[in-house]
């Protein structure tokens, strides 16, 4: 247990100290809900500060999508109170970059990648991108290391390239929280790497919320780890947990870079959290 | 007689008012196609379109038996159109689990209930003419109503096409960026219905379905945007139309029937061509270095 607290010791102060003492980016206070009669989350509560990469992971069926769901106003809770950038999360879509896990793609669907990353600028009932949407996702392209593919349709790219052209297109609107869900999923190597070096230059300037089912693993980018369900596999609740730097080699070769381990014996009380309370 | 002097001839309104009608309708089959092929609603469009008989049925019926003297059958297919357009939008949004078996069962249910009419409708009525088009029922008025829906079409495709593009794309990042999606999924369906209740006079009730996938199918293969998939689709569409008609002028032949079979056609040919393109480039295509 002390070597815990030391570990835990080690991994909140200084090192990674993005988003300490900033405002709250998203703030989940008792938050309930349920599909019909089946309780998916109870009384959830968690925050993430301006600035930090956070980390959201728990299992399959554990209720990361629906905290997502909740998190872009796709969905409204049974009960409890959802702030994002300090606002209801359906009136902050305009500053919020969202990467989904793309399952579903229409491979006859006409598109090129510059046309995909222009979406991103889209704006509720817009009709048409004027010239500063398109030179912000000429920048998104650059950002996520895919300008080289705008011209492409999206069609012909490999899995990984089509998810970091979806990062792209979530950066195209200058997002101050960018949320991305499970974004490594049948990545190659190569794509990887290029992902979370784009993700790296973001660091400490938006807020950025990886959503996974890796729960041992987590890049050495993050500050924050957001576990989904607790100890005795009892759904609904979300514990923050510490995490611990990992030596190179000891970890799969993930997130393009370093991990951390992240140490699911070790609870972190929302009110620990710095800044938090202040 | 050839196609060419039919068409010149002014003894024959009827010919000149089917080449009207393809042109006209191509607009439609291209623009509204292309979104119902891009946004995969094709049964949807094919339910709304059978329903329709249900509609003329009804109409011929009541008209028949002095009910509702002089109600036109283009009345009661509008009304069955637009509402069997409501009840799959609803049942798409809110019941997505029985989805399919509400979609089929309006399909069904609509065009055995305009069979059913028309058997008792008293006098001779028809039910060929509507199934699969009949050109000598193209109408003046016809026209004029394709040609402001066309419009009209063309006006909200113009203003709303990224709103179109991004629900299409991926509806669920769409609404995060504020996009309605559920309005767009709704007024594509009523004005797919609308669509459908002109469109049947030219190519029937049966085969409206085929012309609104046939030419944007065969147009997505070349076009590299949705845009572009429109305009190509409406190029196809009328070469499809004009090139049928006259094909069925020179061979006797159902005018409606001909214009599909040779937009199938075309399809066909078509996909094997980017079946063989994409055997042969797939290990570039899929090159996963980034470059």
């Amino acid at each position: 247990m002390t070597a815990n607290r030391d570990r835990v010791a080690s991994a909140l102060v200084p090192g990674s100290p993005h988003g300490h003492g900033r405002p709250i980016a998203v703030r989940f206070e008792g938050v309930s809900f349920a599909y019909g009669s089946d309780p998916i989350l109870e009384d959830v509560s968690f925050h993430i500060h301006e600035g930090e990469f956070a980390a959201l992971i728990g299992p399959n069926g554990s209720g990361k999508t629906t905290i997502l769901r909740l998190l872009l106003g796709l969905a409204a809770p049974a009960s409890g109170r959802i702030e994002v950038l300090g606002a209801p999360p359906h009136t902050a879509l305009e500053s919020l970059g969202y990467v989904p896990q793309n399952a579903a793609f229409d491979p006859a669907f006409p598109i090129s990648v510059a046309e995909v990353v222009r979406m991103g600028c889209l704006r509720g009932g817009s009709s048409r991108y004027s010239r500063e949407d398109l030179r912000a996702a000429d920048a998104a392209l650059e950002q996520a290391d895919v300008a080289e593919l705008r011209d492409r349709p999206y069609s012909a790219l490999s899995g990984g390239q089509r998810r970091r052209v979806l990062v792209a297109r979530a950066l195209a609107a200058n997002p101050r929280l960018l949320v991305l869900d499970e974004p490594t999923a049948n990545m190659d190597a190569e794509s990887e790497t290029r992902l979370f070096r784009a993700l790296g230059e973001l660091r400490g300037r938006t807020t950025v919320l990886v959503v996974t089912h890796d729960t041992l693993f987590v890049s050495d980018l993050t500050d924050a780890v957001l576990c989904v369900g607790d100890r005795d596999g009892r759904p609904g609740s979300v514990v923050r947990h510490a995490s611990i730097p990992v030596a190179r080699g000891l970890a799969p070769g993930v997130f393009g870079g370093g991990a951390r381990q992240v140490l699911h014996d070790t609870e972190i009380p929302p009110e620990a959290c710095c800044g938090e309370g202040d | 007689m050839s196609f060419l002097d039919a068409l010149l001839d002014p003894a024959l309104p009827f010919v000149r008012n089917a080449f009207l009608a393809g042109i006209l309708s191509s607009v439609l089959f291209g623009v509204l196609g292309s979104v119902v092929t891009v946004k995969r609603i094709a049964g949807l469009a094919g339910a709304i379109s059978h329903a329709v008989l249900g509609g003329i049925g009804l109409a011929l019926f009541l008209s028949a038996r002095g009910l509702a003297p002089g109600l036109p059958p283009i009345a009661g297919a509008l009304a069955f159109a637009v509402l069997s357009a409501a009840l799959i939008g609803v049942v798409s949004l809110k019941a997505k689990q029985r989805e399919d078996t509400v979609i089929n069962a309006i399909w069904a249910v609509g065009m055995s209930v305009g069979v059913l009419f028309i058997a008792k409708t008293p006098g001779y009525a028809d039910p060929m003419s509507y199934l699969f088009g009949n050109i000598l029922l193209i109408s003046g008025r016809d026209l004029v109503l394709m040609a402001v829906l066309s419009a009209l079409v063309v006006a909200g495709a113009w203003r709303f096409y990224p709103q179109i593009e991004a629900s299409a794309f991926d509806e669920e990042f769409a609404r995060t960026r504020g996009v309605r999606t559920d309005a767009v999924f709704l007024a594509v369906l009523a004005v797919v219905a609308v669509s459908v209740v002109l469109l049947q006079t030219f190519v029937g009730i049966v085969m409206v379905i085929a012309m609104l996938t046939l030419p944007a199918g065969t147009a997505g293969f070349a076009a590299r945007n949705l845009r572009g998939m429109m305009v190509l689709a409406s190029l196809l569409s009328a070469v499809f139309s004009v090139g049928g008609l006259a094909l069925s002028w020179e061979t006797d032949l159902p005018s409606g029937a001909v214009v599909v079979v040779l937009s199938g056609a075309v399809f066909l040919g078509a996909s094997g061509i980017r079946m063989l393109v994409t055997r042969t480039s797939r290990p570039k295509a899929e090159r996963p270095d980034g470059k």
